[in-house]
């Protein structure tokens, strides 16, 4: 045995193919190429530096830390006139993550859905979802965007408002929705839930090993994951004195009080990020269910798993190495696309640097930091993407 | 008495077991698609009842009691239904721009250019190269009708461009100029020169990284101040640089793609042919490569005539653009719903065009590499 495994490995290992010299032509097209790209470059830079001295400007991040005197839109977070142009960079950063992270899970559950419905035996459901699919793929995202944001804004007005059950109130100011009357608290004991969670999961990660090791299963494994997360976010609930109480909008004049309103704008970009990119993630989801052999589904059918442990335990682990690198190009995509925030004056990063770049006359630098933000982002969400890859990877296979 | 061993026969009583009741008549056949089991019959029948009320109420709202011409819009104030006559008063707007009233016969004999010579390519009555010499016509033609100056027409400057001329052109210039683009730098990131793969790496996955708005603020708002003042670029070509870039940045690598499944056989065979790198991928690699990306190159294809919509952000009058425009009105600013629904429309039915003549390119490439191989 041991004889073969050392064959096997002399024979893969090839000896280095021999270092190629590069030929005095390669060397000559390959400077020439650097000088005419350094050349370029410098005229470039001789330009800008001529025209801002032109105009009497001056370059360099020192502008940062200076007061800037406009005002944004209300979304997740808020800017006041007379904070830093940094404190705008940051604000613009929060609500672009913040609205692209709630499409991304939108988009993903709708997605998921339509492509599922896709596959399903039922003519209907395929069928709506194939024209779903059909129409939002096949027309611009900035025109979905600019539809919503027509129709949220033409709602009737505050007082002929659309309610659900006098709950939920939708009017061109945006829908009021109900909300704890301590929002912070709730905040918090999410988070402290969040953090049960993490651990949760580390306790069936090691309970997992511990089975494969010994064979023996924890019984109350799920009760315990169950007690973990609810634990921590009530007793953080409990400790901040167990706030009950809800504040229910109602109308006060021409608008609502209490509750919480979604302005029009992020219910624009909400909608028309998250219907757009589930189009495209229903047919990833459909690719990838469909990249799994049919002899998996009967293999798993004929040794009686249920149908839910079918697509659990055998589908999912199989489908999801195909879905995951493109669904990770969607995210990137919805990412850049938030942009379009500016189209209708969501306070996005995109349109609180073209404010930005109106005051402070800096364009070079605002669209160099707003553009370094985004390479950033989009690179953050290609590196966890190919780590869950990694993850998901069949051992020993290659693709 | 048994069967032979080794045999699946049954003898005796075991009848033989009934086929499955498939094609058993259209209402089987309905009856296995809809009502299989309790629970896709409800599916279907809550399905079935929300699309119901759905249509119904699209058709009362849209049709029935819609309103479809109406130049004062006051008819539209009272109705219940959607106003059409939105449409009808400013589809000159929305598909024409802001292009001289006199002079929009241009404009409409532009559309219908490119709609006649699309369709011609579509159905494939000529040779490739004459479909392509075509288009540069077309283009050409496009050109000289929009800009004027010359055989008697009028001049008219790029900011009085628009609708879907504009939108057309625009697009057809990512496309003429972005696969070159993007052959280009598809091959110089397969170069074996590490400067050229270098140049050509940071540039694809630079500009991917980025959105196309952000390329398009680099493009209108900084190249002007990295140009010496008395290089006076257009705004549309500036603009049209950065869409052709981003297209050429995505499409690299799709054409990367096709690159990489030439068996490399190919290109080894035509060295041996003593062929020197240029003719080799002109006439050995690249023509397998792009016709293996092409279902793939038209995703971006239809992506970039949707990404011409971005124009409207920048100021200029694409048929987005234009229609914001139009529903400034005052009179029809409480139309945009109608307004944009057309413009969703029509550009749905573009987009499922290319899609369509996409997916044939597709079963062309599969019907010719079948008889290769047999």
């Amino acid at each position: 045995m041991s004889i073969f495994r050392k064959k096997a490995t002399a024979g893969d290992a090839a000896p280095p193919p021999p270092r190629r010299r590069l030929s005095p032509r390669a060397i000559f097209w390959q400077a020439a190429l650097l000088v005419a790209l350094a050349a370029i470059a410098a005229w470039l830079v001789m330009n800008a530096r001529a025209a801002l001295d032109a105009r009497g400007m001056t370059s360099g991040l020192g502008f940062l830390f200076d007061q800037a005197q406009f005002s944004l839109g209300e979304a997740f977070f808020v800017f006041h006139p007379g904070e830093t142009y940094l404190t705008a960079f940051a604000v613009g950063l929060g609500n672009t993550v913040m609205v692209s992270v709630v499409s991304i899970i939108t988009a993903s559950l709708l997605g998921t859905l339509v492509g599922l419905a896709r596959l399903s035996r039922n003519g209907l459901a395929s069928g709506l979802a194939q024209a779903y699919v059909y129409a939002f793929r096949n027309t611009p995202q900035l025109v979905q965007i600019v539809f919503w944001y027509s129709f949220f804004t033409l709602l009737p007005h505050a007082r002929d408002s659309w309610s659900i059950g006098e709950l939920i109130f939708a009017s061109n100011r945006g829908v009021a929705l109900p909300a704890p009357e301590n929002g912070a608290v709730f905040a918090q004991a999410a988070a402290a839930g969040f953090v049960g969670f993490l651990v949760a999961w580390g306790v069936s990660i090691l309970v997992e090993r511990r089975r494969r090791r010994t064979g023996l299963r924890w019984k109350p494994l799920r009760l315990v994951q169950l007690a973990l997360i609810l634990a921590p976010a009530l007793v953080v609930w409990a400790a901040a004195g167990a706030p009950a109480d809800w504040s229910v909008p109602h109308l006060k004049g021409f608008n609502f009080k209490g509750g919480a309103t979604l302005s029009p704008e992020f219910l624009a970009i909400y909608f028309g990020l998250s219907f757009y990119i589930a189009a495209y993630i229903a047919e990833i989801v459909r690719a990838g269910i469909g990249s799994v052999d049919f002899g998996q589904f009967e293999a798993a059918n004929t040794i009686g798993l249920s149908k839910g442990d079918i697509y659990r335990r055998i589908v999912a682990p199989q489908a999801l190495r195909v879905i995951i690198p493109p669904l990770a190009a969607q995210y990137v995509s919805l990412l850049k696309n938030s942009s379009l925030g500016v189209a209708i004056g969501y306070p996005d990063l995109f349109s609180i640097s073209n404010t930005m770049l109106t005051y402070s006359g800096r364009t070079i630098e605002v669209l160099c930091i707003m553009a370094a933000v985004y390479l950033v982002m989009a690179l953050a969400i290609g590196a966890v993407s190919n780590a869950a890859n990694r993850y998901f990877a069949i051992p020993g296979r290659t693709s | 008495m048994s069967a032979a061993i080794g045999s699946y026969a049954t003898i005796g009583k075991d009848a033989p077991r009934r086929p499955a009741p498939h094609g058993a008549g259209r209402l089987a056949q309905l009856k296995a698609r809809y009502f299989a089991t309790p629970g896709t019959s409800l599916l279907t029948i809550v399905l079935g009842l929300m699309t119901v009320w759905a249509v119904v109420s699209f058709v009362r709202w849209g049709i029935i009691d819609a309103v479809w011409y109406d130049p004062t819009a006051e008819a539209c104030r009272t109705a219940s239904g959607a106003c059409w006559a939105v449409i009808t008063e400013k589809y000159r707007v929305i598909l024409l721009g802001t292009y001289p009233y006199d002079e929009q016969w241009r404009s409409a004999l532009i559309i219908a250019i490119w709609v006649v010579w699309a369709v011609l390519t579509a159905f494939r009555l000529f040779p490739l190269r004459l479909r392509l010499a075509g288009w540069l016509a077309v283009f050409a033609v496009t050109l000289v009708l929009m800009r004027g100056g010359v055989f008697g027409l009028s001049y008219i400057g790029t900011d009085a461009w628009g609708g879907l001329p504009l939108t057309f052109l625009v697009f057809g210039g990512t496309i003429a100029f972005g696969i070159p683009l993007a052959i280009l730098l598809a091959l110089g990131r397969r170069s074996v020169f590490p400067v050229v793969r270098f140049v050509s790496i940071a540039t694809i996955e630079g500009v991917r990284g980025i959105p196309l708005l952000v390329v398009l603020f680099f493009g209108t708002l900084i190249l002007p101040l990295f140009l010496p003042p008395q290089l006076d670029v257009d705004k549309l070509v500036r603009a049209e640089i950065g869409m052709v870039i981003f297209f050429a940045a995505y499409a690299a690598e799709v054409i990367r793609g096709g690159l990489q499944a030439v068996a490399d056989g190919q290109d080894e065979a035509a060295k041996a042919l003593g062929m020197g790198y240029w003719l080799r991928m002109r006439k050995i690699v690249l023509p397998q490569a792009i016709a293996i990306a092409i279902p793939a190159l038209f995703n971006d294809i239809i992506r970039a005539f949707k990404n011409t919509t971005y124009f409207a952000i920048l100021g200029l009058f694409d048929v987005l653009g234009a229609t914001k425009v139009a529903l400034d009105d005052p009179a029809w600013v409480r139309y945009g719903l109608e307004g944009y629904l057309f413009v969703f429309l029509l550009y749905f039915l573009i987009c499922s065009g290319l899609s369509l003549y996409g997916r044939s390119l597709e079963q062309d490439h599969a019907r010719r590499t079948r008889r290769a191989e047999q």
